[in-house]
């Protein structure tokens, strides 16, 4: 019995974590090239209104191509300001999350009817691996998960080898660090932060997708949830490598699922300390990270001042 | 030369309506909804009519108008303070608690303790993110944009926990008792004594600002930090420090206002965001608190005329957020050509 | 004929109303080590910069081997074989050895190996001498080893041609024999090197030609062999005309700033000034001379109690006028108005309400007393012309007469118009009682101004003679 309940912790855990897991490797990315997008928010609703748009029309595999599209759209619109017009991104990133969630909230209502009746699109059900899914503890964790988690576990790898042994992640991380000396070596880090941008967008859009197509089965004005702030937090927290990434996702996963624990096992738990947790857990995480180098040297900095 | 000042005056309110309308016409369009009734629903829910105006319009913006000024004065300073909407879940927590727990004092002594405990509130959220930011380096925007979703589920606790109404049924608290409210101002209609409180603000920080040695030195810190530290010797973390807590306390005190003049009791969506609106109002108004006050109205009007479209056209109200994200997006593009050209100027490569 | 061989000939370059270079000519043999001599402002990094690709030249051909070349960026110059090793280094302080030297490997899909390019790193060392450790953050090295890491990362690329821009500025002596004795094996084995400095003792002692830039022109290019100390400190100073007596000089009163013994660390920890005392009296000017990085912007913010001394004593009066180099971003808030820049001095002592009506009229009298051009006091300081900003940064700081004012670089970027203001400013000043240091990097300047020269070298700070010789001479480390 006890089994059982750990049993499901785990895989509430897991699941719980992998939207949040491909929105933090993408946020990861875009932070090692020095942008803070704090509109990734936007991105990820604008992901899920795609997919539940995409999904719609051309089933579960098309939700997640649109998802993908929708988050790339709004990450470009972040990217122009930031970037080329090299506007602040703290004010950028809030106008942008604004922007993805005012947005997906008028057309879903256009597309969908104002009175908000549940829509259900195809999902995506757990693709159970022989044997392994059926291992006590983890096997529900690990090995029953849709095909979504499934895809994480390569992208983490991906994105660790792509930071750190390929030579346009080292070009990546040097414009993080210091532009000036990146260009002195022939790199655009207009350019890199371009496409790191892009890159978040599409990963921003995947969590939405997997959100919609994956574990909702419909989507609800202000699915996101916070995700967006979440991710921000779980670079942070995993210190900005991508290894780091995976294991806080799973940490602020855990922290959730926490409260399903708690109830199976009749704990005095309030539901909202699991979901506050996360945002304790990274702030004494910041104060605790004094002296030490972790994040990005030029993360937020923007040539020119506006306003 | 900097942007002609007309440009300014000028652009920005033109720049504002035309972005409001083509949002407007594109929703309307695209969801073939009823163009002449949306517009009626907009003029008489907003300004039409003095319920309109007095009821929705005003007691949507009062909240807005401090809030605008918590954002403007914290970004005058040059601190990042997203954390609008965290503090002013904090500032309404501490009024309706103060309101519930001292019930049985007089209208005026309650009344003015609830507010000041929302002010007290606010600032001790933006103190969390202050010490952090003094002590440990840690961005503001990072740390308030974690404390507004503590807030949150503080507040989602509170009101399902130690602040629930006594029959336990609602996810809310208990309903302030007429002593704690705030009172309305003008007989038959809801606008209550949070707009004057709002508008005595906006004017005494305008004085402030301009007028006093303190206020000068903010403007200054924001300005330039690092002659503010050079030519003026001021101690700028000092100066910082400061202008965050009583940014937090503006904001609690929207809070405060809301919870006491409004809904009368606190429950989870007290705020629908009105923390990120505060944003595109004080930008809007290009940080000038005289200036939030107008913002605070155009957009109080937007949101009552945007309610009353949804209630007889069907228009989505949410489409007043894209608003609000275009008009940050639009002055932050205006205030980009605005540095353009003063960078242009300035740039001349030393000769060694 | 080994190594690369360059020119560059009849070259002009304009900034704004600067003209950097004007019609300069060098010739490097191939092979060589070449060295370039001059004074601050004399256009030696501006050469060496459109060389690189950096900028582009208004006029004249720069050729390689005799081929003309015309870069857009410095990626140009560096496939044909150039490096150059800036005098403040393009390093990423938070990347390793290796990861600062394979960045810059060009294709998306090219890998990074971080054994490989320790490999690299290790190789290069090797052959070259100059080893370093791979794995080391370059945060954490001493700036001698960043230094080689520049050349290093130079040297990755192929490069058969350096340029080192001050190489020994931040090195101690020992660092330094050991840079130039590596400079001449690279030049044995068939490199070619630029070496642009101050120095001029060592650069004779270890270049084969020299080449002397005086304000943008190339006033002498000779073989070393065929020079000796006096004609080249000759050709770097000119004909320098001592400066005629110097006009209305007032009486010297009381000492008002005293400094004993003074050190200054800088954030780092590294010792910026060392042993700095010194005296400045009522009604004097003093004149601070030295090459950049001497110590003199520490010595100028300890008088002007901006910057507190690590060690020592210091006695300065409470208000000292202070004119720091970089107006824009010390002195003034562009965007502010006339007289909101006029309240920022002393903002942190003021109390209560401002004073705007008495502020706006002092403000008035400062633009009149002081010959400031502006439309009106209520116009932002950015529409100022760089030389009324500077007119009115000097009249706020010497308002109300303080005993002292600090003047850092006081006339950088102005026109000779302007210039002229300035001076006459700082000496009605001295007419009035008030006790002056003046730092400029334009020992002309100093020599016409000041009453007496302190040089700063190395971190000390050194008494000399007003006479220009001995002055440039103690600047350079030549006694």
């Amino acid at each position: 019995m006890s089994n059982n309940a750990i049993g499901l912790f785990l895989e509430a855990t897991v699941r719980t974590a992998t939207p949040l897991a491909y929105a933090a490797l993408g946020e990861l990315v875009v932070e090692r090239s020095g942008v803070l997008n704090i509109g990734l928010e936007g991105i990820i609703i604008a992901g899920a209104f795609g997919a539940l748009v995409g999904a719609g029309a051309g089933g579960a595999t098309a939700g997640f191509v649109a998802a993908v599209c929708a988050g790339m759209i709004i990450a470009s619109i972040f990217a122009f300001f930031v970037v080329t017009l090299k506007s602040d991104q703290i004010i950028s990133g809030t106008a942008i999350s604004m922007f993805g969630l005012g947005v997906t909230g008028v057309l879903y209502k256009i597309l969908y009817g104002t009175t908000g009746a549940a829509l259900h699109t195809p999902t995506v059900g757990p693709l159970v691996i022989p044997f392994l899914g059926d291992l006590p503890w983890v096997g529900g964790a690990l090995f029953a998960q849709p095909v979504v988690t499934y895809a994480l576990y390569p992208l983490v790898v991906a994105v660790w080898c792509f930071l750190n042994r390929s030579a346009a992640g080292l070009a990546l991380r040097a414009v993080g660090e210091r532009p000036e000396a990146a260009r002195a070596a022939g790199i655009s880090p207009s350019r890199v932060q371009w496409i790191s941008i892009l890159f978040g967008g599409a990963m921003g859009g995947l969590c939405g997708g997997t959100l919609v197509i994956a574990q909702a089965g419909t989507f609800a004005e202000g699915i996101s949830a916070g995700r967006g702030v979440i991710a921000i937090a779980i670079v942070v927290l995993g210190r900005w490598t991508a290894v780091g990434v995976a294991g806080a996702a799973l940490l602020f996963g855990a922290a959730s699922a926490l409260q399903y624990l708690a109830q199976a096992k009749g704990w005095p738990l309030p539901y909202q300390f699991s979901l506050a947790l996360p945002y304790v857990l990274t702030l004494v995480a910041l104060a605790g990270l004094r002296g030490r180098v972790a994040a990005p040297a030029a993360l937020a900095r923007s040539d020119a001042e506006s306003i | 030369m900097t942007t002609p000042r007309w440009l300014t005056r000028v652009g920005v309110p033109a720049a504002v309506t035309v972005v409001v309308i083509t949002t407007l016409l594109l929703v309307v369009l695209l969801g073939g909804f009823d163009l002449s009734r949306a517009l009626r629903a907009l003029w008489s829910g907003s300004i039409g009519s003095s319920y309109a105006f007095f009821s929705e319009t005003l007691v949507r913006a009062s909240p807005l108008i401090l809030l605008g000024l918590s954002v403007a004065l914290a970004f005058r300073a040059g601190i990042f303070n997203i954390g609008a909407e965290g503090q002013l879940l904090a500032g309404a927590t501490a009024a309706v608690a103060v309101g519930l727990g001292f019930s049985q004092l007089p209208s005026a002594l309650l009344v003015p303790a609830e507010l000041l405990a929302a002010g007290i509130g606010g600032a001790f959220f933006a103190f969390i993110a202050a010490v952090l930011k003094r002590r440990f380096g840690v961005l503001e925007v990072i740390s308030t944009l974690m404390l507004n979703f503590v807030a949150r589920y503080a507040v989602s606790y509170l009101v399902r926990g130690p602040l629930q109404e006594p029959s336990h049924a609602y996810p809310q608290s208990g309903a302030l008792p007429p002593a704690a409210r705030l009172p309305t101002i003008i007989s038959g209609q809801q606008t209550h004594l949070g707009l004057l409180i709002a508008l005595i603000f906006a004017g005494a920080l305008w004085w402030y600002l301009r007028s006093t040695a303190v206020g000068f030195r903010v403007r200054v810190i924001g300005a330039g930090p690092i002659a503010a530290a050079s030519s003026g010797r001021i101690d700028v973390p000092q100066v910082i420090f400061g202008v965050f807590l009583v940014s937090g306390a503006i904001a609690g005190l929207a809070g405060g206002i809301q919870a006491t003049g409004v809904t009368y009791a606190l429950y989870e969506d007290i705020s629908p965001g009105l923390g990120y609106s505060a944003i595109a109002v004080a930008l809007l108004a290009r940080l000038h608190p005289l200036a939030v006050v107008i913002a605070a109205l155009f957009f109080g009007a937007l949101e009552a005329g945007a309610a009353a479209m949804q209630r007889d056209a069907s228009v989505p109200a949410v489409f007043v957020a894209v608003v609000e994200a275009l008009v940050i997006l639009g002055v932050l593009a205006i205030g980009r050509v605005r540095t353009q050209i003063a960078v242009g100027r300035l740039t001349a490569e030393p000769a060694e | 004929m080994t190594g690369l061989h360059l020119s560059l000939d009849a070259i002009t370059k304009r900034f704004g109303a600067t003209l950097a270079l004007d019609n300069a000519s060098i010739t490097v043999r191939g092979g060589t080590l070449h060295a370039l001599l001059g004074e601050n402002g004399a256009g030696k990094t501006t050469l060496m910069r459109l060389a690189f690709g950096m900028t582009q030249p208004d006029s004249g051909v720069i050729a390689l081997n005799g081929t003309p070349c015309h870069w857009r960026s410095s990626a140009g110059a560096i496939a044909a074989g150039i490096g150059m090793v800036h005098q403040h280094f393009l390093l990423v302080p938070a990347m390793t050895v290796a990861e600062n030297i394979a960045l810059g490997d060009r294709g998306v899909f090219t890998g990074f190996s971080p054994r490989d390019a320790a490999d690299r790193v290790r190789r290069i060392g090797a052959e070259t001498g100059l080893i370093l450790d791979p794995d080391s953050r370059v945060g954490d090295l001493p700036v001698s080893a960043q230094q080689r890491l520049e050349i290093v990362k130079a040297l990755a690329r192929n490069a058969k041609f350096l340029i080192l821009d001050e190489p020994t500025a931040v090195l101690t002596p020992r660092e330094a024999q050991e840079l130039y004795e590596w400079l001449r094996g690279f030049v044995i084995r068939g490199g070619t090197v630029v070496l642009i400095t101050h120095k001029l003792r060592e650069a004779l002692s270890i270049a084969d030609d020299v080449t002397v830039l005086r304000r943008g022109r190339c006033v002498l290019s000779a073989p070393a062999a065929e020079l000796n100390e006096t004609t080249i400190v000759q050709a770097m100073l000119g004909g320098r005309i001592d400066p005629s007596p110097v006009p209305e000089k007032g009486t010297v009163g009381p000492v008002v700033l005293r400094i004993m013994d003074v050190a200054v660390d800088d954030d780092q920890g590294v010792r910026r000034l060392t042993e700095a005392t010194l005296d400045i009296s009522a009604g004097e000017i003093v004149g601070v001379a030295g090459v950049e990085g001497s110590g003199q912007r520490e010595l100028l913010r300890v008088l002007a109690g901006r910057v507190q001394p690590t060690t020592g004593q210091v006695r300065i009066p409470e208000r000292v006028g202070f004119v720091p180099e970089d107006r824009h971003r010390d002195a003034l808030i562009p965007e502010m108005t006339l007289v909101e820049n006029v309240a920022l001095q002393d903002a942190s002592l003021r109390t209560g309400r401002m004073q705007w009506a008495s502020i706006a009229s002092q403000t008035a009298a400062l633009v009149h007393a002081h010959d400031v051009r502006t439309a009106d006091i209520t116009v932002p300081v950015a529409s100022l012309s760089g030389g009324n900003q500077q007119k009115f940064v000097l009249a706020r700081e010497l308002a109300g007469a303080p005993p002292a004012l600090i003047a850092e670089n006081p006339t950088r970027g102005l026109d000779v118009r302007a210039t002229a203001q300035v001076l006459l400013q700082l000496r009605q000043a001295r007419a009035q009682g008030v006790a002056i240091v003046v730092y400029s990097s334009d020992l002309d300047e100093i020599l016409a101004l000041a009453d007496r020269i302190v040089v700063c070298f190395n971190g000390r700070v050194i008494s000399t003679q007003a006479d220009g010789d001995a002055i440039a001479r103690a600047m350079i480390g030549v006694s």
